[in-house]
């Protein structure tokens, strides 16, 4: 028998670790990663391993020569920034583009502000904002969804549904194919159907509870049914259309559950959720950009610290103000 | 809310409590209780009983200590206790196992007490009896009600939530009737006419058998309670059984409930029925790698290692030895250490899971927040203390934590939050008195 061990109680850990919690969301990835190759083929391959790639070396990089603390890529939340940033961009991007993302993601939305845990807002969707906003021409040329597609930077192209609310394009495709993922998109953002297999996964796990994705799709489709049931004529999109279309499933159900970046208690994830959901919403309706998903959640993102502060989780014995 | 659920590991649950070997020397501590150290009324030399006084309350917040063996008092030393500190104690040899006379040795059961609240408050008092939950509050403190407050209910905690102890179960299915009188006692000492009897359902065959005995006293009810931890924290408790939250900076008293441990209320009954002061307890041996899981009445004063010994010895991979539950217990620096009033058990942690791992950022995945059941946040606390902000520590409620670990346990990121709470708690407690002493 060594020496004991001395240390104060509790004496026992439920074995809990922040690996443990990754492994459980990439898991929860794998349909809607699948789902992606399927419809977006070799696009999808190169664009999402390049992300992962450049995301876990620019964070060794960073960590081992410019803050030279212990090396983190182990808990697998650089792999994670990877392929989330990878699942909200076209499968024809260039790979340098996608390069710049990740720096940008890793290095400024994360590692500036003193890596895992420490970052305001979520960085896989910092980097695609970024590029967003940096090459709005490569960043909006959606390939359309063939089987298998072994066309990479010359896949043939064509709008997302989104876009066609805006004028762009006569096509919309099905309720079924909306729900399959069978429509133009960004990698992982297609396919309902894959998205809420992973969501039941990250449930049965307890990784996340339902508040936040349920608050968003609730409110969205509240609010776009209000718009839709007052003027069908100038809001043509049903709430069923809006909730399988653009990055809102992805956005609901794995970016904005982001520990990170998300509120602390249930009230608080409420409320954000339906920040999120409102917003998404004016922006795909009023506004000029087809998808709001990612600027609502980072809108939300900084309103995170005001919730937790304001909306305390409700204490022992409370007495309650007469 | 709240509240984890660790896996239970009651291996030595059914294990009938046997009695520990007495040791050739017995030290007792005198102060092993919340409260004023005893005094002690002995020296080198002179010749001791079982059930004979050896240490007198110092205080009205402080219990008598009696000598737990018969022999010679040897000296009056510093002894290593739980806490790895050297505590003032009586070192007594062994001779023979000579009881005081008037201590009822017979094993009927006394059904009649005729005494009135005070006379029992006052036997308790004179028994040394402090709670055996693990808190070892002086009882007949607690069952002294401050002026104006009146006690509602009587509740007997017999939750036993931490993994792996059992004697507390182990002593309902053995003692259940010596129990429910000892309740009636407690009933009558605080002048209520209705007693809750909480024990978790994974204890079902305790349950079914309180069960079937209370029905012949009047006002005892025997409550089923989710398993969980903490179910058997005193406040978590009383909100499980009647429905009542105390208030921030509040006793059980103020929502009109008295909490008693099992094991307190056994040795009540043995006080006040059989004159017998408290002098053994019953004690746990438990461990993954251990070969006899044990339920023990052990002497006080007995070094744990004679028991340890008993039961098997220290397990090979041993990385650390707990006195108490897994959750709350202390580790102990060695073996030397005695069985004190507040002992429920000796638990042997394999070497892995003994070392706590690597600390990493906060992920804020909310995990310590859903799990503290005062509804406390630790993660936001742990900061706080890091920073020394007090003030904002005590307006964010620290003083309400209960030191469960229910926190540290479940931190994906291995984070010592509990660690930080009672620092944090301690300093802010601090400010509090100081502020109240210049009042």
């Amino acid at each position: 028998m060594d020496k004991l061990i001395i240390s104060p109680s509790p004496h026992i850990h439920s074995g809990d670790s922040v690996s443990k919690k990754m492994q459980q969301v990439f898991i929860a990835l794998v349909p809607a990663y699948l789902a992606g190759l399927y419809f977006f083929g070799i696009g999808a391959l190169i664009i999402s391993f390049t992300a992962m790639i450049s995301c876990v070396v620019f964070e060794y990089l960073i960590q081992r020569f410019l803050i030279k603390g212990s090396p983190t890529i182990a808990d697998g939340s650089a792999l994670l920034t990877g392929i989330l940033l990878s699942f909200n961009l076209p499968s024809n991007l260039p790979v340098w583009i996608v390069i710049v993302g990740s720096l940008v993601s890793i290095g400024i939305a994360k590692m500036t502000f003193g890596g895992l845990g420490n970052n305001p807002f979520n960085p896989a969707l910092v980097g695609r904002v970024f590029l967003l906003i940096s090459f709005p021409a490569a960043m909006t040329t959606w390939p359309k969804p063939i089987p298998f597609n072994m066309e990479y930077l010359d896949a043939v192209t064509a709008a997302t549904p989104l876009a066609v609310l805006k004028g762009q394009s006569p096509e919309i495709p099905s309720t079924l194919n909306l729900f399959l993922g069978n429509m133009g998109g960004s990698i992982g953002e297609v396919s309902a159907l894959a998205l809420l297999i992973g969501f039941a996964y990250l449930l049965l796990k307890k990784t996340i509870t339902w508040h936040i994705p349920i608050s968003i799709l609730l409110t969205v489709f509240v609010f776009t049914a209000i718009l839709y049931y007052a003027d069908p004529n100038a809001f043509i999109a049903t709430p069923t259309f809006h909730l399988l279309t653009g990055g809102l499933m992805l956005g609901a159900i794995f970016m904005a559950t982001d520990y990170v970046t998300s509120p602390m208690t249930k009230t608080g994830m409420l409320i954000y959720g339906v920040g999120i959901g409102l917003i998404t919403v004016i922006i795909r309706v009023f506004g000029s950009y087809p998808e709001g998903v990612s600027f609502a959640i980072l809108i939300m993102n900084a309103f995170t610290p005001l919730i937790n502060t304001v909306v305390k989780p409700k204490r022992f014995g409370e007495i309650k103000k007469a | 809310m709240g509240g984890i659920h660790p896996k239970t590991y009651k291996f030595s649950a059914g294990k009938q409590i046997q009695a520990a070997p007495i040791p050739n020397q017995a030290i007792i501590p005198l102060g092993h209780y919340l409260g004023g150290p005893s005094l002690p009324i002995v020296k080198a030399g002179d010749r001791v009983k079982v059930g004979q006084m050896i240490g007198q309350a110092s205080g009205f917040v402080s219990a008598n200590v009696h000598s737990s063996v018969s022999g010679i008092v040897n000296k009056l030393d510093s002894h290593i206790d739980a806490s790895g500190y050297n505590v003032p104690s009586v070192f007594i040899d062994v001779q023979g196992d000579e009881w005081l006379e008037s201590i009822d040795r017979s094993i009927e059961i006394g059904r009649e007490c005729t005494l009135t609240s005070t006379e029992i408050i006052k036997k308790i008092s004179e028994s040394g009896i402090v709670g055996l939950g693990g808190a070892t509050f002086p009882t007949h403190v607690k069952l002294t009600p401050p002026p104006g407050k009146k006690a509602e209910i009587l509740i007997i905690n017999a939750v036993e939530c931490e993994p792996y102890l059992t004697c507390d179960h182990q002593l309902m299915l053995e003692k259940t009737e010596e129990i429910l009188i000892g309740i009636t006692i407690l009933m009558k000492a605080i002048q209520v006419e209705k007693a809750i009897v909480g024990i978790e359902n994974n204890k079902k065959d305790a349950i079914d058998l309180m069960k079937k005995y209370a029905k012949s006293f009047a006002g005892i009810e025997i409550m089923s309670l989710q398993v969980q931890y903490p179910q058997g924290g005193e406040k978590q408790l009383i909100d499980a059984s009647i429905g009542r939250q105390i208030p921030s900076g509040s006793l059980p008293i103020e929502v009109g409930a008295v909490v008693q441990n099992v094991g307190t209320t056994f040795a009540v009954y043995e006080a006040v029925q059989k004159n017998k002061p408290l002098i053994e307890r019953v004690i746990t041996i438990t461990g993954k790698s251990v070969k006899n899981h044990s339920n023990y009445r052990a002497r006080l004063g007995t070094p744990l290692a004679n028991i340890v010994d008993h039961a098997g010895g220290i397990p090979e991979d041993t990385g650390k030895i707990v006195a108490g539950g897994p959750m709350m217990g202390r580790a102990l620096v060695s073996l030397e250490v005695t069985v004190a009033k507040g002992t429920s058990g000796v638990l042997f942690i394999q070497t892995p899971e003994a070392a706590r791992k690597k600390m990493q950022n906060c992920i804020r995945c909310t995990k310590c927040v859903v799990a503290c059941p005062m509804g406390l946040e630790p993660y936001l606390l742990m900061s706080q203390s890091e920073r020394s902000m007090w003030t904002e520590m005590e307006k964010d409620r620290i003083m309400d934590c209960i030191e469960c670990g229910c926190c540290s346990f479940c931190c994906p990121s291995n984070r010592p939050l509990l660690d930080h709470l009672r620092y944090g708690k301690s300093s802010v407690g601090k400010i509090i008195r100081n502020r109240q002493t210049k009042k």
